[in-house]
This record gives structure tokens, sequence and C-alpha cells, in this order.
């Protein structure tokens, strides 16, 4: 099977690396080409078995290959399309933004890639937190986004997500998180290290309140987000094929000094080692999160 | 005295050789060095003052590694009395990269855990160089969960490069044994004082750093990612470090500066190797007197108090409409 982690390496994560963004060029050309022959946004080329499916059918079917399954990766608002009844929900602390707490300067400054990542997704951050009612049932949210600095974990995506659980505890509300994310958030260091005792934190209080709380891993979930509210949940689940893990791929191969076994770190390698509840294929996530929630929801 | 010095020492390395020549000369009693060897220690005091007000992040993290620098197990033993080490997480093996079991700091027991380095090659492989693997972190779950139950007090010291990568570190949920401490030190029941005393690189470090005190010791570094790798990743090159060092803030000082540790514990002049009774006795001191204010503490103000500590860091501004 098809691990996905080709595609994060070039970012500011405490789970990439340099090596890894080398070898990787290649493979970023070669999506470039892939879009080309596709004509005029009526069709979508499956980025797998290369299956061309029509962009209605490809949307309806949440951007997963009705071919071969592929899951292509999507955004907090995709996934709040697919879940809340008739997309309508009201979105938390929409305009928390980044501060820039170490005057942080690498190639640029901090502050100039954030506005740059605003500008480029529309989005403030790396998570969006919404609650609404899916099928029925209250649901508060949490989704990252990967296209906002990989889905990195600095200040903001820790905040958000504190303030979204602090929601669920106020309104007794069920917490889903849907982590897609390389890590921690360099540009933020510490910050972004005590992000995970900061949620981890909130995580325990739900549980001591007998609040469910799901964890749904996407592609990909590593680094200091695994190491915390992603692992916590009281159900654990992922889309399928998915890389998860805490330790990026590369770091692993270069300290072992040999390539790693096929399928290592993947949803379905979690599952065989009983880290994961279940997995769930996206086009059936909805109505299993509501089967799930009706066994413990009075 | 060390004798292993660092790179920005060279100087204080030369006025070293030539006092232990005039110390060796003066004891043979061919000649009085006395003027000599008084003038030389005072020279190398005032280069060591000097150089140790003006480190550099790179500097400190040199001086958090020194292959000399007391672990855990050197404070446990010159600290602490009737040590009885605990070992085993109960489900797979016993990681000897974590430390941990009841000991006295005068009279009062506690439960004392650490990461634990080596300093042979042999050891250094058997403690995989001070780099949990998920085991050592459920086996330090289950240390602080019989703390709980019996009342007493955690003392964590944190030293690690960070968490072991591996195939047998993912296949048994690296991720998820420091997510469950994380989780479970924030709202465990008794005081719980976390001392970086060498490095404290990632989820690694925090994994056992979840307190009501988080100290570091005056030339240690705690962050997100070593300088090392936050070079490699975000300027391409292994040559950067001292750099990123600087950029990721991660000395004592810092940290403290940005509220993300709660206290610094002065070091001898030189760094803990120098004088590794007098950081013991620092360590101890501080240990005693945090342990004074949090045993007066309710369970419930401690849980309080420390998870509100932890919410309020992260620095977020709210953007206009
Ligand atoms: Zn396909």
């Amino acid at each position: 099977m098809a691990v996905n982690h080709s595609d994060f390496d070039d970012l500011p994560m405490e789970s990439s690396d340099s090596t890894w963004y080398k070898r990787t060029l290649s493979g970023i050309l070669t999506k470039t080409k892939d879009k080309k022959p596709t004509p005029d946004g009526l069709w979508e080329k499956c980025k797998r078995c290369k299956e061309v499916v029509p962009s209605k059918e490809w949307l309806a079917n949440h951007c997963v290959c009705p071919s071969c399954h592929y899951h292509e990766r999507i955004g907090s608002a995709e996934y709040f399309e697919i879940l809340f009844d008739d997309g309508n929900f009201t979105e938390l602390n929409a305009n928390l933004s980044s501060g820039d707490p170490l005057n942080f300067v690498d190639s640029a400054p901090y502050t100039d890639r954030v506005v740059v990542a605003q500008k480029k997704t529309g989005l403030k951050d790396a998570v969006r937190t919404a609650h609404g009612v899916i099928n029925g049932q209250a649901l508060c949210v949490a989704c990252m986004d990967f296209a906002f600095i990989g889905g990195s974990m600095g200040s903001v995506v820790g905040e958000k997500i504190a303030r979204a659980i602090d929601h669920s505890l106020a309104t007794k509300t069920p917490f889903l998180m849907i982590s897609k994310s390389g890590g921690a958030r360099m540009m933020e260091a510490a910050f972004s290290l005590m992000q995970m005792a900061k949620t981890s934190a909130k995580l325990a209080l739900l549980a001591k309140a007998g609040i469910p709380y799901i964890s749904l891993m996407t592609n990909p979930t590593t680094g200091g987000v695994t190491a915390s509210f992603a692992m916590l949940g009281d159900f654990n689940i992922a889309e399928p094929e998915a890389l998860i893990g805490f330790a990026g791929p590369r770091v692993i191969k270069e300290t072992i000094g040999k390539d790693l076994p096929k399928g290592f770190q993947s949803s379905e390698f979690l599952l065989e080692h009983g880290f994961l509840d279940f997995i769930v294929d996206r086009t059936e996530l909805k109505a299993t999160l509501s089967r799930l929630l009706s066994h413990i929801q009075d | 005295m060390n004798t292993n010095w660092f790179d920005f020492e060279k100087e204080i390395a030369e006025m070293h050789s030539q006092l232990v020549k005039a110390e060796e000369t003066h004891a043979q009693g061919k000649l009085d060095m006395s003027d000599t060897i008084e003038h030389l220690t005072k020279k190398i005091k005032e280069a060591q003052t000097t150089i140790y007000s003006q480190l550099s992040g790179w500097q400190k993290v040199q001086i958090s590694r020194h292959q000399d620098r007391p672990y855990t197990l050197d404070y446990i033993e010159n600290i602490c009395t009737d040590f009885v080490e605990l070992h085993g997480d109960r489900h797979i093996k016993d990681d000897k990269a974590i430390v941990g079991g009841w000991a006295k700091i005068d009279g009062q027991s506690v439960m004392i855990i650490g990461q634990q380095k080596g300093r042979n090659t042999k050891q250094r492989q058997m403690r995989n160089f001070g780099m949990p693997n998920p085991e050592g972190y459920r086996k330090a779950l289950r240390l602080m969960k019989l703390a709980e139950k019996f009342n007493r007090p955690v003392i964590t010291l944190i030293d690690t490069p960070g968490a072991s990568p591996g195939l047998e570190a993912e296949e048994r949920g690296q991720g998820e044994a420091i997510a469950r401490n994380l989780l479970e030190m924030s709202v465990l029941n008794v005081p719980i004082i976390c001392i970086v005393i060498g490095e404290g690189a990632s989820g690694g470090a925090l994994g056992i750093g979840v307190g009501d005190r988080v100290m570091m010791m005056e030339y240690t570094w705690y962050s997100v990612i070593s300088p090392e790798s936050c070079s490699s990743i975000l300027w391409r090159t292994w040559d950067k470090k001292e750099l990123a060092a600087d950029a990721l803030k991660l000395s004592a000082t810092d940290m403290k500066g940005n509220g993300l540790v709660d206290g610094i514990i002065p070091e001898p002049l030189g760094g803990a190797h120098h004088n590794p009774e007098e950081a013991f006795a620092n360590v101890k001191a501080t240990i005693l007197s945090e342990l004074q204010t949090l045993k007066a503490m309710s369970p419930e103000q401690l849980v309080n108090a420390r998870i509100e500590k932890f919410s309020a860091m992260g620095v977020v501004q709210e953007l206009p409409a």
C-alpha cells in the first residue's frame, strides 16, 4: 500500500528534514505535470490510479477516487461541508492569528511567512473550529488545514483547540478533532511545544467531565500532534492509508540505516498494532460518527 | 577538576595546563611557585567569569552535553537517601533510558524519575543515549501513578536528546505514550517538580515535563527541536546550528523570560561538571523549598493551577473581522 508522505518535507515542521526535501523535488514536479492533461477543470485525475473522473462526481464522493479509493487531501471547509447538516455551522475564534513571540527569522521573517500563507490559503492559521449538528446530534469540531504551513502547530492551533474543548465542556457537546499536521511549528519553538501540554490538559478535563472525544487522524499526522491530542481520543480513528507516526519516516530511516517496511506508519499499520479503533472511509465518515455517538449519547 | 575544555574555553585551558605544571613543580619542592599559582588561579577565574557571563545559545547547548556533566543517577545518589529503584512498564520491558523509584530528600519520600545517559560506549548503548522508548514513558507514568496512590510528590529530571526514533518505538506507540503522560501528569493529584538538568529536547522531554514547577539549570536547553535538526530543516544545512540555537531561544534565561518555565537553578562557574557538589546542593535546595510550598496546597489547587499555567502559554492576536 502507498503511504502518502512525500509532500510535506519542504516545511518548517519537526518531522520534516532537508534530505527528504531534496529527494522529493522530482515528486513535486511530477504533480504539476499530472495536472496538465486535465481538461478545463471539469475533470479530476486521481493522483494514484490516474483515473479521470468528472469533477462533480469527484466532489460528490468527497474527493475520494471512486476507482481506487485514494483519499485526496482536503481542508476544513470540505470537512465541515461533509459533516455538518446542510453545511451549517458556527465558527469559533475565526480571527485568531499568530503572534511572533520569538521574533523568528530564518530565510524569511516568520511574520512574513504567516502573511503569505494567509493570502495563499484564505485561512488565518492551520486549524478551524466550529460547532453544529451532524445527523441531528450536536458536535464541536476542530479541523486542521495542511495548506497552512503544513498544518503545523503553533500557539494559534493550540489555543483554538483549547477553546473548542472549553466550548465542548461548557455545552456538554462531544468533541471531534481532525488532525492533519507535520507536527510542531518550528518558528514558535518552545511555545509550539507547550501547546502539546495545553491541549492534553484540556482533554483531561473533557475526560473528567465524561464528554466523548473522537480523534480522526488523516494524512499526515506526525510529530507533536501525534504525541498529544491526536492519540488521546476515547476513539482513535483514521482515514485509510494515512501516514501516522511520531518520528518522520526519513528520520527513522536515517537512524536505523535501513529502508522502512512496506506500509510502516500507515493507518493500517497502526490498526494492526492496536493504536486505532477503526479505519473509516471518508464517504462513510458522517454515518459512522453518528452511529458511534448513538451508543454513548442520550 | 574538569580537563575536557570547550573550544570557547581555549584561553582557560592554556592557563589551566600552566597551573597544573606550576602545582607539580611546587609539589616537588624544587621551587616556590605559590605566587604563580595564585596568579593563574585568579586569572582563570576572571576569564571564566567573563566567558560565562556572555555565553551564546549554542555554547549553553554544548555545556548541557558535556561528557562529565552529572546525570540523573548522580543527582539521585548525591541528594537522596534510601533509593529504591523500580523497573519496568508491566507490558513490554524495562527501558533503561528512564530510571525511577522511591527516594528520600531530607527524610521526605518522593518518587524521582529521570532520563539517564551513559558515560562510555557500552553504557550509552544500554541507556540508548538517554532517548526513551514508549515503555520508558509508560514506566514513568506507572511510577507517577504509584506516587499519587501513596500521596508522595513526583520529581522528574529531564535530560534527553529526544524520544527514540525507530521501528519498535513506532510499533509500540511513541506518540501515544508521550501524549498519555501529558494528559495524566496534568491532572495528577500530587505535587510535581520537573528540572531540566541537561538537554530538554521536544516531546521526549515534555513527556516527563508537565509539572507544578518546571525549572531549568542555568546551562541547559529546552525546545521543540535540537539546534542541529532545526538548522537542517529551516536552512537545509547542518552548519547553521549556532544561528538556530539563538533563533529558538532555548536557553534557561530565554525560557524563563518567555514564561515557559518557572525558574532557573544556578550552576557553578564553568558548568555543573566543574563542581558537581555545588550543582547537587543547588538542586536539592530548590526541590526542598518548592516542595514546602507545594505540599501546602490541596490536590485540587495543584491541578487547577497546573492546568491554568500551561493553558496560558502561547501568543495569539485577534485580527479585525
Ligand atoms: Zn484512483
